[in-house]
């Protein structure tokens, strides 16, 4: 039987403000707390809250309906404060047991690239957070953006993730197709699905569009198509951004009746549903990828987020700061790290198109980006100053932690001493 | 196809932009080997590169018919005009302008540059305008800003033949709102009767159609471009360990310096690294200099006063950041010149160079913070000083007269076939 793999990203970078150059040093908040509300409300009057409850409908009248969803740090935090409610509605679909919640780093970071402790770090806090959330720690993993190279998928098997989510880039599939299960390229045991990035791009950007030699879009052409396709091909994977259903195509283009649809006409058409961790078959060849991929722009590469000298001092002098960062132990500072690690803020800085920017320029984007950042570094300065080589910091605070410790063991035996002497 | 175009200025005797246009233009249209561009300014002086087109200076045109032996006139013209053309005009004078003042040759004397008695040597230039119509064989007109649209006129009216005004700036740009009506008149009664207006700039394009009432489907825009700097390689930043921000052009209100003072001000607040160059003089240079001491940045701040040429060239490759706060500029090319040598530029919104450069910060002209921002980014962030002259420096060589030149002849195409 075939089975559609369907998988929601759920993600709302934080709106930085206006942030000028002489605020750095005096104004430590970056954050432009009216439009992330404006946002967040948005999104979740306009796609979250419908979709949701649709989805609802579905699970308690379609028993083999199911489907996935990760929500990044930024989305639950915003979420939390703004719209509590989509929080519980998010638990309602995951009381009904066939909603899956996957692992991914808590930051929307590209930690994955630059520091493995880092990266580390961030899925235990995100994998944690989910487990508080929605009672069951995610099994299957999917990076910020689908990053993925050989690299990192050995880096997140020994965090003992079993299935990898990726993007289905030509570049890495070459001539094979993204509706079977692979394997990592020298740990055959590390399930790899690819996203089948044509459907998926069909449902969020060609459903409304008239001119789409397709158009219009129902869910009986895509079973049609599904059915049509080889017999072998079992598994289609459809990921998209939830904002597809609701904000990227409005309510009126009949996206929700599409969702709708879907679940409905499926034993029609003999098709079934899994979640990524569900996914029984095996796999039928590994995939190599050297240098990572993710499902960004035309070439599917780090590109957008990584691909001019703007972006790459940026995330260079971010990341300079990493084990001091770690050291620290004041709570708004480890916030902002979190927030300012955000892979959007890089994506803005890119000269090719983007959506979702909301600034002027590229430059734009940098200027605000590392005047915060300046201001941000200067923090961290003040916490441990850069004058102190890392080592050096560890091993003085080693020292401190050591000396700690004895003087908490001397203040005992001085105890006990005394207790000794009172009894004498 | 014949053009004959009327201008003001020609290089290298120029007095601002209009000079430096109409010379890349043309040059630019001359790659089209079908086209003969004939240009009339009002005092050529002999040394104008008339090896893509033919120059016709207004005060080697007769306008009253004088007997005169081919000796004088040769020794008058001084080798500037052949004194064979001269007699071809002189035969076809048809109108009595006696009542214009001209010497022994029957030619009138004209300054060429902007003098008091502007209106009367514009009166002149569309007499001489009448008999080049009577005299020579044209397909198209087409006038160079304001002053010669009544000759262009003329011309048209005579010869029957479209009229093409290029507007390179109004006087809503020169006068921040404050328009002289006669200079409106005159701009007004150019659109009106043209076939054609071409505009420098949307900015500019938009100004015609609002304030001066034109059809928009008759108003196109071809937006300016820069021609290469003759040995770009040779100017090179002069290593220093302060960085250099400059403002370069003539200090006036319409160019907005005491905007950049402002924003200079501020980013010395934070930063000590940096001076601040303002080249060029104009009649808010005083102000400024006030302005500058009132804000205690005198020690950071200089004045240059006027530059030419390579003094120019040398002082953009000098600078760190260029800055061009321009409260309403038709084109600008300053910024692509800068760009040229590899200097970041940050420009007002108000500009029209800002619609076709992506690799150029832009900000609003009373945008002091942001004008701040970028230049403290600049001088702060290595990465964006690199990128700003890298791919500034290749966007700017992707601009060119030539393709400015196609769209023109495209419109003389639509013209001559409408007529």
């Amino acid at each position: 039987m075939k089975t559609i793999c369907l998988y929601f990203e759920v993600h709302i970078p934080y709106v930085l403000k206006r942030y000028r150059f002489f605020e750095i040093g005096n104004d430590h908040y970056y954050y432009d707390d009216f439009a992330c509300e404006d946002r967040v409300r948005y999104l979740a009057e306009k796609s979250y809250l419908p979709a949701n409850k649709i989805l609802l409908q579905l699970l308690n009248n379609y028993p083999q309906f199911c489907c996935a969803f990760s929500l990044s740090g930024a989305a639950i935090e915003q979420l939390e404060q703004y719209a509590p409610e989509v929080i519980d509605s998010f638990q309602a679909l995951a009381e009904t047991g066939r909603v899956e919640f996957l692992a991914e780093p808590y930051a929307h970071s590209m930690a994955s690239l630059y520091d493995a402790d880092e990266f580390e770090r961030q899925v235990e806090r995100h994998a944690a957070k989910i487990k508080e959330l929605f009672g069951k720690k995610p099994s299957s993993f999917r990076n910020t953006d689908f990053i993925y190279s050989d690299e990192i998928g050995e880096k997140v098997a020994s965090m003992g993730y079993k299935t990898i989510l990726m993007e289905g880039a030509k570049h890495v599939l070459g001539w094979r197709s993204p509706n079977y299960v692979y394997q990592h390229a020298y740990m055959p045991k590390v399930r790899l699905l690819a996203r089948n990035l044509v459907l998926s791009n069909h449902i969020t950007f060609h459903f409304s569009d008239s001119s789409w030699s397709e158009y219009p879009f129902t869910a009986d052409k895509l079973m049609d198509w599904l059915q049509s396709s080889p017999q072998e091909e079992q598994l289609f994977n459809l990921w998209m951004g939830y904002e597809t259903f609701g904000d990227v195509q409005k309510d009126w283009t009949g996206i929700f009746e599409f969702l709708r649809a879907i679940p409905m006409l499926s034993p029609r058409y003999n098709v079934g549903f899994v979640m990524p961790s569900m996914v029984k078959e095996e796999p039928v060849a590994s995939l190599s990828a050297p240098y990572p991929v993710s499902w960004q722009g035309e070439e599917k590469d780090l590109g957008i987020m990584l691909g001019n000298a703007l972006q790459e001092e940026a995330v260079k002098k971010l990341y300079s700061v990493t084990e001091r960062v770690n050291l620290c132990k004041e709570k708004n500072l480890k916030r902002d790290w979190l927030h300012l690690q955000c892979a959007d803020y890089f994506r803005f800085m890119s000269f090719k198109p983007t959506w979702g920017n909301t600034f002027e320029s590229p430059y734009d984007a940098f200027i605000n980006y590392m005047n915060i950042l300046s201001d941000f570094l200067l923090r961290v300065e003040a916490e441990y100053p850069t004058s102190i080589e890392n080592e050096e910091l560890n091993e003085l605070l080693k020292t401190i932690s050591n000396q700690e410790k004895m003087i908490e063991q001397l203040e005992k035996e001085l105890k006990v001493a005394k207790k000794k002497k009172k009894e004498a | 196809m014949k053009a004959l175009m009327f201008g003001w200025e020609f290089p290298p005797h120029i007095l601002g932009g209009l000079g430096t246009a109409s010379y890349g233009l043309t040059r630019g249209m001359a790659e089209q080997k079908d086209l003969d561009i004939t240009f009339v300014i009002p005092k050529p002086y002999g040394d104008e590169d008339q090896s893509f087109l033919k120059i016709i200076g207004a005060c080697h045109v007769p306008v009253v018919w004088k007997d005169v032996s081919y000796q004088q006139v040769e020794q008058t013209l001084g080798g500037i005009m052949h004194p064979d053309e001269y007699f071809h005009y002189r035969d076809r004078i048809r109108y009595d302008f006696t009542r214009i003042g001209t010497n022994d040759i029957g030619c009138i004397e004209f300054s060429g540059r902007y003098p008091d008695n502007l209106l009367q040597e514009i009166g002149n230039y569309e007499a001489v305008a009448g008999v080049l119509a009577h005299s020579l064989d044209v397909d198209v007109i087409h006038s160079h800003d304001w002053l010669t649209y009544p000759a262009g006129i003329f011309a048209k009216q005579i010869t029957g033949k479209p009229l093409v005004i290029h507007v390179h700036a109004t006087d809503f740009d020169r006068s921040r709102g404050q328009v002289n009506p006669t200079v409106y008149s005159i701009e007004r009664r150019g659109m009106d009767v043209a076939d054609h207006i071409i505009c420098v700039s949307d900015l500019t394009r938009r100004t015609v159609i609002e304030k001066y009432h034109q059809d928009p489907r008759k108003v196109t825009t071809v937006h300016n471009a820069v021609d290469p700097i003759p040995h770009v390689e040779q100017f090179v930043k002069t290593p220093r360990k302060e960085k250099l921000v400059t403002f370069l052009g003539r200090i006036t209100m319409q160019k907005g310096p005491e905007y950049f003072v402002e924003a200079a001000a501020k980013v010395l607040q934070r930063t000590r690294n940096v001076r601040f160059v303002m080249a060029g003089s104009g009649d808010m240079m005083q102000a400024m200099i006030d302005l500058v001491a009132a804000r205690g940045i005198a020690g950071k701040m200089h004045f240059t006063g006027f530059l030419k040429g390579k003094q120019v060239t040398q002082m953009l490759a000098d600078s760190d950041v260029y800055m061009m706060p321009s409260v309403s500029e038709p084109f600008g090319i300053s910024p692509l010149e800068a760009m040229q040598v590899g200097t970041p530029s940050i420009i007002s919104k108000q500009s029209g160079c800002a619609e076709i450069l992506s690799h150029a910060i832009k900000t609003d002209y009373w945008d002091i913070d942001a004008m701040a921002d970028a230049i403290y980014a600049i001088v702060e962030y290595p990465s964006i000083y690199k990128t700003l002259s890298e791919e500034g420096r290749n966007e700017v060589n992707q601009i060119t007269w030539d393709k400015a030149g196609l769209k023109v002849r495209a419109i003389y195409d639509m013209v001559i076939n409408n007529s």
